[in-house]
């Protein structure tokens, strides 16, 4: 924190803030870069989110996959490159520094990463830094959707850039206070301090550091041997505004006149609205405001949301189907298999031997617990929108085009929200309450009820995944794996219309496309395999689809790791010594490794209990995990009231190396919350399609993991990484553990499952009502205290 | 419409709503009490657990007809000064809190609050049987997490238990 501060000059003088004028940024050794002071009244640091970044360093694979020598991170951050602007760090004469985040908070940490790479390039104490989320901001591009675990990728070093050129401005100006060279000085803790001991406050300087014009300055980032505050265990900024129901929601905002709205749904997913047989009445029941007929429902606007409710369930309605009316899971499975394509030819080899497996995974909702809301105020002349938004720009120029307005005409906050998991992507409530409200001619807050979340709500789509594997002896010659399944929706684009429009050209060939890019930029298979061949069909559009939490690894890596399961037990090696011999990267050996000392494979295990082990690279990233699974009798047939029980993973060891860990404390959440997810995907969570809907209406009803299925033990590993830029974390739990747990469970029970989750065939509730669309709450909660 | 009166987080309040609208509507839309959140409106998910008179309910399932005048409504708004000043921990809130805040438990933080009053619940119960918080008790709380906080959770509550 005392390193001396490292000369900058000022190089050009340009034109006045605000201005569009960007200089490209070019980096002139690894640490030092170029940001701005801008002009204002009080100092503001500036730096070019999309320059300031050095180029990806490839790794050399033999042969190489895509992924390794260019992944969707890169492709993300090269997106933001040519068009990206200026972000700015403020020092307020308060003595804090605040910084508007062009991205999205849902409980992945990144305010906190953020404000820790301000507080350290500052000499900041954390609590002075505050971080809050930019609204839309057009000029942004490409630069501003929240997804496939880019944000700290992509942000990492440009923000450093402007917190450095404001510690830089500020020991300037403190040189002329207190009558000093600036090499002389001393930074540390929002306080800087002369030889003489004479000090003078970040605040005191905030407005003395300001400059009068725009000016470019060359700075030097710390080293990161130096840094204190990144890389250091921290826990959440907004932790106790979370602990004391102080943090806001969409729901929780209070704007004027927004009163709560909810929507009447078709009982078959996406149908539409042919006429409302009894709108009068409804109007009338107590607390209603307004009725309307849009274009996916019918909205009405209460006192509350109680009456909300109420008014839903008593609306009639007549509908007309939607484009799956009459599908069921098995008619889009049959869709499906007909839709694959041959596997390619394997090399011929009369002593070599085939594995093989083929997979079926169904459909999976993302549904966050904070449902799908917004709020919109439109009026004649422009409108305001609130929610959570990942794509905030796409959601400003769609809901422009749906209200007839310019883009400039619509505002757009985000707001944070308590979750999403790929699902805040796309801007389902934020458009359809702007709708409303234009309809209705009054402010509302739209919320999705629960029964909506989980039924209309995007999901993960259905697909089947074959993998074949040619053997021979001690060696694999190929590997072929093929994923064929409903469309994954990327119509939200790269954040901006132009390319959210490019994904959506007839056809579909548009986001074909993006799926293909997708699909290759991620997928890779991390083992020495000879000739290795991914491929992927997507067939359906008719769904509500998006990129749930890692997008296609889940399914690819629990189909792959079963086979390779499989091929180590034609080779006689055990999974973990398998693993250990084709291992092709270095730190997903040495993660492997870590997980197999401290979880003790190999371990003794009682029968029907077993270990499963599993990897996965992406995102720069690697992970291994290592589960122990109880499928003894005893275990699956335990009876918690109205639980999902089944088999149990008792214990999870997990080690992750995303490279630079900024808050190892929230790396490893995000891997627990993962862990998580990718046993509920194994063994309990699904959407059953019947007759043109989804059955789910509750969280009784879509089993995420509960407290009776999570691991009693788990442990999660930082590995120190010899890697010096970030990696993406928000999605690395999820595909090892569903692989790790699909492999245990097979081993423990001796049968490998061919479709996920393994309880899908079973349906374990009694589904509710398709009209009225969403349940009434119930009264005897009096009864059920405890 | 009737009046309706009750005690909430201390301080009686009286609201003009209908008897059947469910009390956490009353709380969030009316009153503007927004801690407890709404994750179903069914009584299942348990994101809006508050406490009647000490004990862990749901309001998206009481009609507020159903509350009385000398009922005493929690919200995690109200949670500190359910213990003496000097239970207090560093931040000034409830010691279930603090674990809370120790551990980094919230991810989204949506589902917190409610984990957090069922926590509280539990732990009183358990004391009032005269034993500790055992594994099947934390394999029955029923508050869902999206976010999957569940290891941290579950060492919280084992902390703050034992703080309380
Ligand atoms: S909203 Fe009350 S239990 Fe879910
Ligand atoms: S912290 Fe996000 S739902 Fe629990």
């Amino acid at each position: 924190m005392n390193a001396p501060h490292p000369a900058h000059t000022p190089t050009t003088t340009s034109t006045p803030a605000g201005s569009d004028v960007v200089p490209t940024t070019l980096p002139l050794d690894r640490r030092r870069f170029l940001g701005y002071v801008l002009a204002g009244s009080t100092l503001v640091a500036a730096a070019d989110l999309g320059g300031a970044a050095p180029p990806a360093a490839a790794e050399i694979p033999t042969p190489p996959q895509i992924p390794e020598l260019y992944d969707l991170n890169d492709m993300l951050t090269d997106a933001a490159r040519p068009t990206a602007n200026l972000i700015t760090v403020v020092i307020r004469e308060d003595g804090t520094a605040t910084f508007a985040l062009p991205r999205m908070e849902v409980g992945q940490g990144i305010t906190t990463s953020t404000a820790m790479l301000i507080a350290e390039e500052l000499d900041l104490p954390l609590d002075k830094v505050e971080v809050t989320l930019a609204p839309a901001r057009q000029e942004l591009l490409f630069n501003q959707l929240t997804g496939g675990s880019n944000t700290t990728i992509s942000t990492y070093t440009p923000i450093r850039v402007a917190a450095a050129v404001a510690r830089a401005a500020l020991l300037d100006a403190a040189a002329i206070v207190l009558g000093d060279t600036v090499a002389g000085l001393v930074a540390k803790g929002g306080v800087i301090t002369a030889p003489d001991g004479s000090s003078v406050t970040y605040g005191e300087l905030a407005a003395r550091a300001a400059s009068p014009t725009t000016v470019e300055v060359e700075v030097q980032l710390k080293d990161e041997a130096d840094f204190a505050v990144v890389g250091t265990p921290t826990n959440r900024v907004d932790a106790l505004a979370a602990v004391t129901g102080q943090k806001d929601y969409t729901t929780d905002l209070q704007v004027e006149g927004a009163l709560p709205t909810m929507v009447c749904r078709a009982p078959t997913l996406n149908g539409t609205p042919v006429r409302v047989r009894n709108q009068d009445a409804v109007e009338q029941l107590p607390g209603v405001t307004h009725v309307a007929t849009v274009s996916t429902g019918v909205a009405v606007r209460a006192e509350t949301f109680g009456q909300c409710i109420d008014a839903v369930r008593a609306l009639d309605v007549e509908w007309a189907d939607g484009p799956v009316a009459g599908e069921s899971d098995s008619t889009i499975l049959r869709k499906l298999r007909s839709a694959q394509l041959p596997m390619p030819a394997l090399p011929p080899n009369p002593l070599a031997r085939t594995v093989g497996g083929d997979f079926t995974f169904y459909f999976r909702s993302n549904s966050a617990m904070d449902t799908n809301s917004a709020i919109a105020d439109v009026r004649d002349d422009g409108a305001t929108i609130w929610a959570g938004l990942k794509s905030p720009i796409v959601a400003q120029q769609r809901i422009a085009e749906k209200l007839g307005m310019r883009p400039d005409q619509v505002t757009v906050n985000v707001v944070t929200a308590g979750g999403s998991f790929g699902r805040r992507l796309f801007f389902d409530a934020a458009l359809e309450a702007a709708e409303i409200s234009q309809a209705m001619r009054q402010p509302v807050k739209l919320m999705w009820h629960r029964a909506d979340d989980a039924r209309v709500g995007r999901g993960h789509p259905m697909g089947t995944c074959r993998v074949q594997a040619v053997v021979l002896g001690q060696e694999v010659l190929a590997f072929n794996q093929s994923l064929t399944c409903v469309e994954t929706d990327f119509r939200h684009g790269l954040g901006e219309i132009i390319t959210a429009k490019a994904a959506d050209l007839p056809g579909g060939l548009g986001n074909q496309g993006f799926a293909q890019t997708i699909f290759a930029l991620t997928q890779e298979v991390p083992y020495d395999f000879g000739a290795v061949t991914q491929t992927i069909i997507e067939t359906d559009d008719r769904f509500n689809t998006g990129s749930m939490r890692n997008i296609y690894s889940p399914d690819v890596r629990v189909a792959g790791e079963l086979v390779v399961d499989q091929m180590a037990a034609k080779m006689g090696l055990d999974p973990y010594e398998f693993r250990r011999k084709f291992q092709r990267n270095e730190r997903l050996l040495a993660a492997l490794d870590k997980v197999a000392e401290v979880g003790e494979w190999g371990r003794r295990m009682p029968a029907g209990t077993a270990q499963g082990i599993a990897i996965h690279k992406e995102y720069k990233g690697v992970s291994a995990c290592l589960v122990e699974i109880d499928c003894r009798p005893q275990t699956t047939g335990r009876q918690i009231g109205e639980a999902v029980t089944g088999p149990r993973v008792t214990k999870v060891t997990y080690a992750v190396d995303v490279g630079l860990a900024i808050n190892p404390r929230g790396l490893e959440a995000q891997m627990q919350g993962g862990i998580n997810d990718g046993i509920a995907l194994a063994l309990t969570s699904s959407l059953h399609l019947r007759d043109g809907h989804f059955l789910e209406a509750s969280w009784d009803n879509y089993f995420y993991t509960r407290q009776w299925n999570t691991p009693p033990e788990v442990e999660v590993i930082v590995m120190p990484s010899t890697e010096k830029q970030p990696g993406g974390a928000g999605e690395a739990g999820v595909a090892a553990t569903f692989a790790a747990v699909a492999c245990a469970y097979a081993r423990a029970t001796g049968t490998v499952p061919t479709y996920f989750p393994i309880n899908h065939k079973q349906l374990s509730f009694e589904p509710k009502p398709f009209v009225p669309p969403i349940p009434e709450s119930p009264t005897n909660g009096l009864d059920l205290t405890s | 419409m009737p009046l309706q009166t009750f005690v909430l987080n201390g301080k009686t309040v009286t609201v003009d709503v209908a008897d059947d609208v469910r009390l956490l509507w009353v709380l969030r839309d009316r009153l503007g009490v927004t801690g407890p959140k709404y994750g179903c409106g069914i009584n299942v998910c348990k994101a809006c657990t508050s406490h009647i008179n000490g004990k862990a309910f749901n309001p998206c399932a009481v009609p507020v007809g159903r509350v009385g005048p000398d009922d005493e409504i929690t919200t995690i708004e109200g949670l500190p000064e359910q213990v003496e000043a000097p239970q207090r921990g560093p931040n000034g809130l409830h010691p279930m809190q603090e674990a809370w805040l120790d551990r980094d438990v919230a991810q989204c933080g949506y589902c917190q609050p409610g984990q957090i009053m069922a926590a509280v619940a539990l732990a009183r119960k358990v004391r009032e049987e005269g034993r500790e918080v055992t594994e099947s008790d934390l394999d029955t709380i029923r508050n869902i997490c999206r976010c999957g906080t569940y290891t941290r959770i579950r060492e919280a509550i084992v902390d703050g238990a034992a703080r309380m």
